[in-house]
C-alpha cells in the first residue's frame, strides 16, 4: 500500500521551524513590523493628526530637514555631553562606595541594600523629587544655602543654563550610581586576593594595588555597566521631562525629549522617527564601543587562577 | 641575604590564638622548611614573616632589624604563591618585571633581569604569552621567576607544589633545590608534605597546633624525633608506634612479645614505666631480607596479614598486640597472607617515648 505523502506540517525537516513559530511570530509582530513601520514613517510627511498623511511619501526630506536643524544637532551634542559627565560620575562613584563597602566587616548586606534603594524608585518620581529640591522658591536646597547664610539670593537652579543641566546630571547620578557600585562590588567579591597579596610582596603601595591590579580586574565589570547605563542615558527622557521639560528655551533638550515634542506635541510623528533612527545610532555606536573594551579587558581574564 | 629571627611570635584571631609564641632563628641562606599538618599555623607564621598578617606579639626581624611594622613592600622579601598569584592581565615578561617596575628600575635593568630570570628557570619561550596559556607547571616556574627577579633578602615559599600532579611536584621539587643553590638566599619553605620537608631542607621545622615541636636538620628529625607526632609525621610509611611496658630490661607488650630495651636507652627508663615503642618499617623485616647492617638487634615472630609489592620493596602488614605494624622487606618473594615470618627489629635505631607525655625517653 503506498503510504500518503505527510502534510508539510508533519515532515520532519519543518519541525524545528514549527517549534519556534510562537517566538518568531512574536518576534515579527511585537519588533520587526513595528520597527519596519517607523522606518517608514520617517520617510512619509506623518502627522499624528492627519491620518492620511502616512500615505504622503516624501523621500529623504525627514533626514534633510534634521541634519539642517541646529536645534537636533545641539540636542544631540548635549546628550553626548550629558552621557559622557554622567557616565563618568557614576563610575567614579560607585567605584568609591564599592571599595568602601569591600572594607566594611560589619552591616554590609544591610549597606547594600540601603544602597539599592535609589534603584527602587520610578525615574518620574526621582525627577519630581528633585524637582522640589532644585526648585528656586519653595525648593529645600536654596532653602538651606539662605538658612545657612551660604546664599543671599534665590540660585535658579533649574533655569540657568549650567546649572539645570548640573541639577538633571546630579539626579540621574544620585539615582543610578548605585548600578555601579553594586556591580563593580560583585567585581570586588570575585578578586582573587593572591595577586593583591603577590603585589604587595613585590614592592606596591596600596595606590599601586589598586592602579596596576585591583582596577585591571574590575575593568570588565565597568565595561558591563558602561553598556548598560549608555543605553539608560541615552534614552533619558522622564527625569529630564519631569524636571525641565527640555526647557526652559530647550537649555537641557535631550535626544529623547525632543523626539517626543515633535512626535506627540507637535504631531509631526514621521519626522520624529527620522530623529529617533539617527539617536539609535548613537546608542548602537556607545554599545558597540563598550562591548569592543569589554572583550578585550576579558581576553585576559580566562583561565588564570 | 639576611637572617631571619622569629621572638616569641603569637598570632591571635580575635580571642583565639592560633600561633603560641615561636622562637626561630634562620642563618644566612639557610633553606629553611616549616611543616605539618594543615591548621597547624606554618603558613600563618610565614604570612606574618612577609607582613600580610598582623603580628599579634613578639617580634620579627629580617637581617638587623625588626620589621613587625613595616609593610610587606619595605621588607624586601620575596614570595611564591600556593596559587601562584600570577597577575591574569600581563604577559609573563610584565609579569617578571612588574616589581622591578615599581621599584622604578630603568628599562635596561629589567630587561636584563628579567632575561636572566627566565634563563635560569627556562621561560625564553614563554616570554610573551598571558598566564592564561600557561600549564600549572609553566605557571608556577613563572612564579618563582618573579620572585627571583628582584634579588630580595629573602624568598618565602607557601606550599608552592600543592597544585601540581604528583609527577610534576617531583620534578619541581628538583628544581628548587638547584634553583636554591644557584641563586644562594635565605629560603623559608611552607609545606604539608614531609617528603619536600625531607628532601629540600637544611633544617626542618615541625609544628603542630601553633608550637614548634622540633627544629633539626632532615637526618636529625628522622632519626632523633622528640616526640610521637613528630615521629609518626616524619618518614613515609610512617613510623610503628606500639604501646608496651617496660618490665626488667625488656620492652613487653601486651600481647606478651617482648623485645629488650634498647642498650641506647637502658638508663633512661624505668621499671614498670608505661612507653611507646617506636620503629621504622625499614627497621622491621624479615630475617634475610633487610638492609644488612651489623648491631644491636633482636627478634620478633609475626603474622603477615598483608604485602603491598612496589619492586625493589615490599610492604609487609603485621600486628603486635592488636596494634597494626608495617614491616618492610628488600629482595622480592612471594608472601602469602597469613605466613608468619620471623623479622629482624634493628634494636639501635628503635625509639622510646613516654606514654603520658609522648616525648622520646632521649632527647639530645
Amino acid at each position: 500500500m503506498a503510504t500518503k505523502r505527510p502534510p508539510f506540517w508533519q515532515r520532519e525537516q519543518y519541525t524545528p521551524f514549527l517549534l519556534l513559530l510562537p517566538a518568531i511570530l512574536t518576534l515579527l509582530f511585537v519588533v520587526l513590523l513595528p520597527l519596519l513601520f517607523s522606518l517608514y514613517t520617517s520617510f512619509t510627511g506623518y502627522r499624528l493628526i492627519r491620518p492620511e498623511s502616512l500615505w504622503q511619501w516624501i523621500g529623504f526630506r525627514n533626514y534633510q530637514r534634521i541634519f539642517a536643524d541646529g536645534d537636533f544637532w545641539t540636542a544631540f551634542g548635549r546628550t553626548i555631553i550629558f552621557l559622557t559627565i554622567a557616565l563618568n560620575l557614576e563610575f567614579l562613584f560607585g567605584l568609591g562606595i564599592a571599595l568602601l563597602i569591600n572594607k566594611i566587616t560589619w552591616g554590609q548586606r544591610t549597606l547594600r541594600t540601603i544602597m539599592m534603594f535609589p534603584m527602587m524608585f520610578s525615574p518620574i518620581l526621582v525627577g519630581y523629587q528633585f524637582k522640589f529640591v532644585f526648585n528656586d522658591n519653595i525648593g529645600i536646597l536654596n532653602n538651606a544655602l539662605q538658612s545657612l547664610g551660604l546664599s543671599d539670593g534665590a540660585i535658579p537652579w533649574l533655569v540657568d543654563k549650567y546649572l539645570a543641566n548640573f541639577s538633571i546630571i546630579f539626579a540621574e547620578v544620585w539615582m543610578s550610581t548605585s548600578v555601579f557600585a553594586i556591580l563593580l562590588l560583585a567585581g570586588l567579591f570575585a578578586m582573587p586576593r593572591d595577586p593583591l597579596e603577590a603585589a604587595k610582596v613585590d614592592g606596591c603601595n596600596p595606590w599601586q594595588v589598586f592602579r596596576h591590579i585591583t582596577l585591571p580586574f574590575l575593568m570588565p565589570f565597568v565595561f558591563i555597566a558602561m553598556t548598560i547605563r549608555s543605553l539608560d542615558v541615552a534614552r533619558a527622557y522622564d527625569i529630564v521631562d519631569v524636571m525641565t521639560g527640555g526647557g526652559p528655551a530647550g537649555r537641557t533638550e535631550l535626544l529623547w525629549t525632543l523626539i517626543a515634542r515633535t512626535g506627540y506635541d507637535n504631531a509631526r510623528m514621521g519626522q520624529a522617527n527620522a530623529m529617533a533612527y539617527v539617536s539609535i545610532l548613537l546608542s548602537i555606536a556607545f554599545t558597540y564601543y563598550f562591548f569592543t573594551k569589554l572583550l578585550a579587558a576579558r581576553k585576559y581574564m580566562g583561565g588564570a587562577e | 641575604m639576611a637572617e631571619i629571627k622569629l621572638n616569641n611570635v603569637i598570632k591571635r584571631y580575635g580571642k583565639t590564638e592560633v600561633v603560641h609564641g615561636i622562637n626561630l632563628d634562620i642563618a644566612h641562606n639557610e633553606f629553611v622548611v616549616l611543616v605539618g599538618p594543615s591548621g597547624c599555623g606554618k603558613s600563618t607564621t610565614l604570612r606574618m614573616i612577609a607582613g600580610l598578617e598582623d603580628i599579634s606579639d613578639g617580634t620579627v626581624s629580617i637581617g638587623p632589624g625588626v620589621v613587625n611594622d613595616l609593610p610587606p613592600r619595605k621588607r624586601n622579601i620575596s614570595m611564591v604563591f600556593q596559587n601562584y598569584a600570577l597577575y591574569p592581565h600581563m604577559s609573563v615578561r610584565e609579569n617578571l618585571g612588574f616589581g622591578l617596575k615599581i621599584a622604578k628600575q630603568d628599562e635596561a635593568t629589567i630587561t636584563a633581569r628579567v632575561d636572566e630570570a627566565a634563563d635560569i628557570l627556562g621561560l625564553d619561550e614563554l616570554l610573551e604569552r598571558t598566564p592564561a596559556e600557561l600549564s600549572g607547571g609553566q605557571r608556577q616556574r613563572v612564579a618563582m621567576g618573579r620572585a627571583i627577579v628582584r634579588h630580595p633578602e629573602a624568598f618565602l615559599f607557601d606550599e608552592p607544589l600543592s597544585n601540581l600532579d604528583a609527577k610534576l611536584r617531583v620534578q619541581m621539587r628538583t628544581e628548587i633545590k638547584k634553583l636554591h643553590q644557584k641563586v644562594k638566599t635565605t629560603v623559608v619553605y611552607v609545606t604539608h608534605d614531609q617528603v619536600e620537608a625531607m628532601t629540600l631542607a637544611d633544617r626542618i621545622v615541625v609544628m603542630k597546633d601553633g608550637h614548634i615541636e622540633q627544629v633539626g636538620t632532615p637526618m636529625k628529625v628522622f632519626n632523633h624525633p622528640v616526640n610521637t607526632f613528630v615521629a609518626s609525621f616524619i618518614g613515609s610509611p610512617p613510623m610503628n608506634l606500639l604501646p608496651a611496658t617496660i618490665t626488667g630490661a625488656d620492652v613487653v607488650f601486651a600481647d606478651g612479645k617482648s623485645l629488650p630495651v634498647p642498650t641506647r636507652l637502658a638508663d633512661r627508663v624505668r621499671d614498670g614505666q608505661e612507653v611507646i615503642f617506636g620503629l621504622r618499617p625499614d627497621d622491621l623485616t624479615p630475617v634475610g631480607h633487610g638492609i644488612a647492617e651489623s648491631g644491636d638487634s633482636a627478634r620478633l615472630t609475626l603474622d603477615v596479614t598483608l604485602s603491598e609489592l612496589l619492586g625493589t620493596e615490599t610492604i609487609l602488614y603485621t600486628s603486635i598486640a592488636g596494634q597494626e605494624a608495617q614491616g618492610k622487606m628488600f629482595g622480592a618473594r612471594e608472601v602469602a597472607p597469613g605466613e608468619t615470618l620471623e623479622f629482624d627489629v634493628a634494636m639501635d635505631r628503635a625509639h622510646l617515648f613516654d606514654a603520658a607525655t609522648g616525648k622520646s625517653v632521649r632527647v639530645d
